[in-house]
């Protein structure tokens, strides 16, 4: 098999937190204030969070200013709590009162929908999560012209969030039926089979007998 | 936009020519193949339909989402702990590597580290269900490429490793053995020398699939210079494990990141290939079977005493905040993404699975290709239904 | 002569009938069961079928019954008498081709001057069953397997006759019963102890034959006409029940019949070295041959055919245009040249 070539490098030095650092400060020269926060968190991972309206060029900068050649996922999230808890209700009692309020996560954000994607260096070997908030419309650019990967990613989050994004070709529904009616990944979209009958799973989470019920049970059990 | 092949421009073209024939009315018929969802070569549910000029195919689209289980939604009720018995069933075939890197991203959020031989173990069962998911990719090369006899040996070979497993988990495809802060159990007793002998055993096996199929001329010759990938192209679609590392990228997770797992207390080879071509996927994956039996080989080595669990609480509440996690699984890269609020269960999950990447750059790939090349190309980049669909 | 004792024509009519269906059916049987039932479990490090009868012996029968006992489904829109004619059209091509396999001195079917061609010309008709069986079963997966096998039945066609041509040059003869003789009474260098198998100076013409029956055989490395991995099952895909039985037993009966043919024109057919016995022509031979003729006739197809089955289990298969260009580019030049050697060592010996 000598025709067939292998490596075998040496590790390479892992990222320290110099590179994240220096992945803030080019975004921000190339950005402007389009980077509205950003959140380096030492030896973990580094998030950042930019306008809407900036959302394509942060991509092209992270793909050719800071980097990052490959393109590892595009998704959504939502930030309201969801209406139905985690769904352990008792469908038969009136609904409980939850806390509505909308807490972003790192970096903040100002809408209930946030898009967010990552790209890491394969030399470099270290990563960049892109956060940014969604209007309104619900519309983003798409990034397909910075990483053609995101095409399937973006599909995925146009059927689950209902996200539109602007120029992307092909926003046909990938796993659900073409005429099926709302998004099943926001918070109030509700999970059936949880609405129909209680959760069995309930149980495990129930304190064991004579045991408090509370975080303060270290025995190092396995649960 | 990128460098193509000299192999890859000419099928382009002639891919275009293709598309000019078809329209010019009474001139060639194309025909629509639907390849699937029920289809020998598409081991699962997934469909691709294929506009064909003869035999050649024109366009190309797969059609995905026949075995959507809706996991991230499901991860939303859940406790943590409850999750890994999901996420399982992602790639059914190396379940255990499906879990370890939502624990970690858990134990991450938690601030906590599973004990040192929690995380020898760990990556013991890791490599582990590497090898029982990749035998089973070389037999199944075989029976796409026409050859049955490899699936047999992979087959039976697969199962001593299953054993493994199962003795030590008490799963054969759905461990659910890791547990956040550690793991479940320890090794039951003799499993060790037992592990040493099926890795003998895999090595053989390894050699068999070598000579019976990589060094067969036809096997060659069906998949030297099908399918390229440039290594621009792969990077750009996300493609990850085995298929980027064929295109010459020298990337792999287990290496190139600082992760509680024991990787980083052995010493091993990342295998790359510079053709990218299908017969460099499948022989990068050879390669890295060996040398994944020799990882076990060394960690059982060098397998440190002590317990398998941390002190975690007994009601496992993880602390808000955001962590990605991702390792090199059989398959590719396989992160999650998990938001927790501080509640029982994770506020949202983002699986980020190998196979969804992967095959999305088929619509690219498949252009301009023949029949049977189409299903050297599905083969070759191996895919899991469920790791598509999750 | 057919037989010793004088049969009305009638009676000789229906033991040739029962004789054919003898020489198809039999071999096909133990070669499913020898071979793809139990050679192939034993490469493959399992024990194949191990319930029916001992050993799985009675294996076929349970595989047959259930054949039978299956609904006959045709596809709605398919071509229905075309449809149900192809497999008998396929099975048909065998039986005409064991009419010209003589199996000893006196037992033959029938026995004509330019045998080799006639064996040639039918074995093609099988072409047209599969075919009219992948365009008539209006699916797509049939006809892409339709039409691969008729590109590449007829490519194969070629190399074969040219490969045969080497031995016609030989023996003088088209004649199979003459070039069995031809065989046994030979000589290699004034040395009669083996006679003179047409495998040592045509082993050129037998490795092409062999190749191109392998390919007319549509088993692997040549079988993308089925290629289960692509096609589903090619032009058999619609078939089920009796009709996909009939596909079957054509399948291994013809492999049965092609190493009978491969083994009458270079492996000396019935006959054993004619010196060994003192004989000197045909008919001198003893009418115990006639008994003998047909075992070792067997004996020779079996290993033949084994030399099939074990390519067939240990190859992957070429893609359609390697094929196409392996049989114009490489065989069909072989066998040119082959007859252009023979041609000349005729003359100059």
């Amino acid at each position: 098999m000598s025709q067939l070539s292998s490596t075998d490098t040496p590790i390479a030095a892992l990222p320290g937190d110099a590179l994240r650092e220096r992945a803030v400060d080019q975004l921000r020269a190339e950005l402007g204030d389009a980077l509205i926060d950003t959140l380096v968190k030492p030896g973990d991972d580094v998030w950042v969070r930019v306008r809407a309206d900036a959302w394509h060029d942060a991509g092209i900068a992270l793909r050719d200013v800071v980097g990052l050649d490959y393109f590892c996922f595009l998704s959504a999230i939502d930030w309201m709590p969801s209406p139905f808890g985690r769904g352990e209700d008792d469908p038969t009692q009136p609904q409980a009162e939850r806390d509505m309020t909308i807490r972003q996560g790192y970096t903040g954000g100002e809408t209930r929908f946030q898009l967010f994607a990552r790209a890491c260096s394969t030399t470099l070997h270290f990563g960049v999560t892109i956060k940014a908030d969604i209007g309104d419309d619900m519309t983003m650019p798409t990034w397909i012209p910075c990483y053609t990967g995101a095409n399937w990613h973006e599909r995925e989050a146009h059927e689950m969030f209902g996200i539109n994004f602007a120029g992307h070709p092909d926003l046909r529904n990938m796993y659900l039926p073409s005429g099926f009616e709302g998004h099943p990944m926001r918070k109030d979209f509700p999970l059936l089979a949880r609405m129909v009958k209680p959760w069995p799973g309930i149980v495990d989470v129930e304190p064991l007998p004579g045991e408090p019920a509370d975080d303060s049970d270290a025995d190092g059990g396995e649960s | 936009m990128t460098m193509l092949g000299d192999r890859q421009r000419l099928a382009y073209i002639a891919s275009q020519a293709a598309d000019a024939r078809l329209n010019v009315e009474l001139e060639t018929e194309g025909m629509t193949l639907n390849i699937g969802p029920q289809h020998p070569a598409t081991h699962g549910t997934l469909r691709i339909i294929c506009r064909l000029d003869g035999e050649q195919v024109v366009w190309a689209e797969p059609s995905a989402g026949y075995m959507h289980r809706g996991y991230e939604k499901l991860t939303e009720v859940r406790t943590f702990p409850q999750v890994t018995s999901l996420v399982n069933r992602i790639d059914w075939l190396g379940s255990f590597a499906n879990e370890v890197p939502f624990i970690l991203a858990a134990e991450k959020l938690m601030d906590i580290e599973a004990p040192p031989r929690a995380q020898h173990i760990r990556t013991i069962l890791f490599e582990l269900s590497r090898i029982a998911n990749v035998s089973l990719f070389l037999g199944d090369l075989g029976v796409q490429l026409g050859a049955i006899t490899p699936v047999f040996m992979a087959f039976r070979d697969r199962e001593y490793v299953l054993n493994l497993i199962e003795s030590a988990t008490g799963g054969r495809f759905h461990p659910n053995f890791d547990r956040i802060g550690g793991l479940k159990d320890d090794l039951p007793k003799g499993w060790i020398e037992e592990t040493r002998s099926v890795m003998r055993k895999l090595r053989t096996f390894c050699d068999e699939i070598d000579d019976l199929l990589f060094g067969n001329e036809i096997f060659q010759s069906r998949t030297r210079g099908i399918g390229v990938i440039p290594k621009d192209v792969a990077l750009q679609y996300g493609l990850s494990g085995p298929n980027l590392r064929a295109s010459g990228v020298d990337y792999d997770l287990r290496r190139d990141q600082k992760i509680a797992m024991a990787w980083d207390k052995v010493d091993f080879k990342v295998w790359t290939h510079p053709d990218g071509d299908s017969f460099a996927r499948c022989w990068v994956r050879l390669q890295e079977t060996r040398e994944a039996t020799l990882i076990v080989e060394k960690l059982l080595d060098t397998l440190p005493a002590g317990p398998v669990m941390a002190k975690v609480p007994r009601i496992i509440k993880v602390p808000e905040g955001e962590a990605w996690v991702s390792t090199e699984n059989p398959l590719g890269e396989m992160g999650y993404y998990v938001v927790s609020k501080g509640d029982l269960g994770p506020f949202r999950v983002k699986i980020r699975s190998a196979s969804f990447n992967n095959i999305s750059i088929v619509p690219w790939l498949l252009r301009g290709v023949y029949v049977p090349d189409v299903i050297t190309i599905l083969a070759s980049l191996y895919f899991i239904l469920g790791d598509i669909d999750r | 002569m057919m037989f010793a004792v004088h049969f009305p024509y009638w009676a000789q009519s229906l033991l040739r009938v029962l004789g054919g269906l003898v020489a198809v059916l039999l071999p096909a049987g133990t070669i499913v069961y020898l071979f793809l039932f139990k050679m192939m479990s034993f490469m493959q490090s399992r024990l194949g079928p191990m319930e029916a009868g001992p050993y799985g012996s009675m294996q076929l029968f349970a595989e047959v019954g259930k054949w039978l006992q299956k609904e006959d489904i045709m596809p709605e829109k398919a071509d229905h008498s075309i449809f149900k004619i192809a497999p008998l059209i396929v099975l048909a091509s065998t039986f005409l081709l064991v009419a010209v396999v003589p199996f000893g001195p006196d037992a033959f079917f029938t026995n004509f001057e330019t045998g080799v061609f006639y064996a040639l010309a039918v074995s093609s008709v099988s072409v047209l069953g599969i075919l009219i069986a992948g365009w008539s079963s209006a699916n797509k997966y049939s006809l892409l397997g339709g039409l691969r096998a008729a590109g590449q039945l007829i490519a194969y066609e070629l190399p074969m006759v040219l490969a045969v041509v080497g031995v016609v040059i030989q023996a003088g003869t088209m004649n199979m019963q003459q070039i069995v003789v031809a065989q046994n009474a030979g000589e290699i260098f004034g040395w009669s102890g083996l006679g003179n198998p047409y495998i040592l100076t045509q082993f050129i013409g037998f490795a092409v034959f062999m190749i191109a029956v392998q390919a007319e055989l549509t088993q692997a490395p040549f079988d993308m006409p089925v290629a289960e991995s692509e096609l589903v099952s090619g032009y058999m895909t619609e078939y089920s029940g009796f009709r996909f039985l009939i596909f079957f037993i054509a399948e291994f009966a013809t492999a049965g019949v092609f190493a009978l043919i491969a083994s009458v024109l270079f492996l000396g057919g019935w006959g054993i070295p004619f010196s060994w016995f003192g004989w000197n022509n045909i008919d001198q031979i003893d009418n115990w041959m006639n008994i003998v003729g047909p075992l070792i006739m067997f004996t020779k197809m079996m290993g033949l055919v084994f030399l099939i089955m074990w390519i067939r289990f240990s190859y992957p298969r070429f893609r359609e245009d390697q094929l196409q260009r392996f049989a114009w580019k490489v065989l069909i030049p072989v066998s040119l040249g082959n007859i252009m050697l023979t041609a000349v060592l005729k003359v100059v010996f």
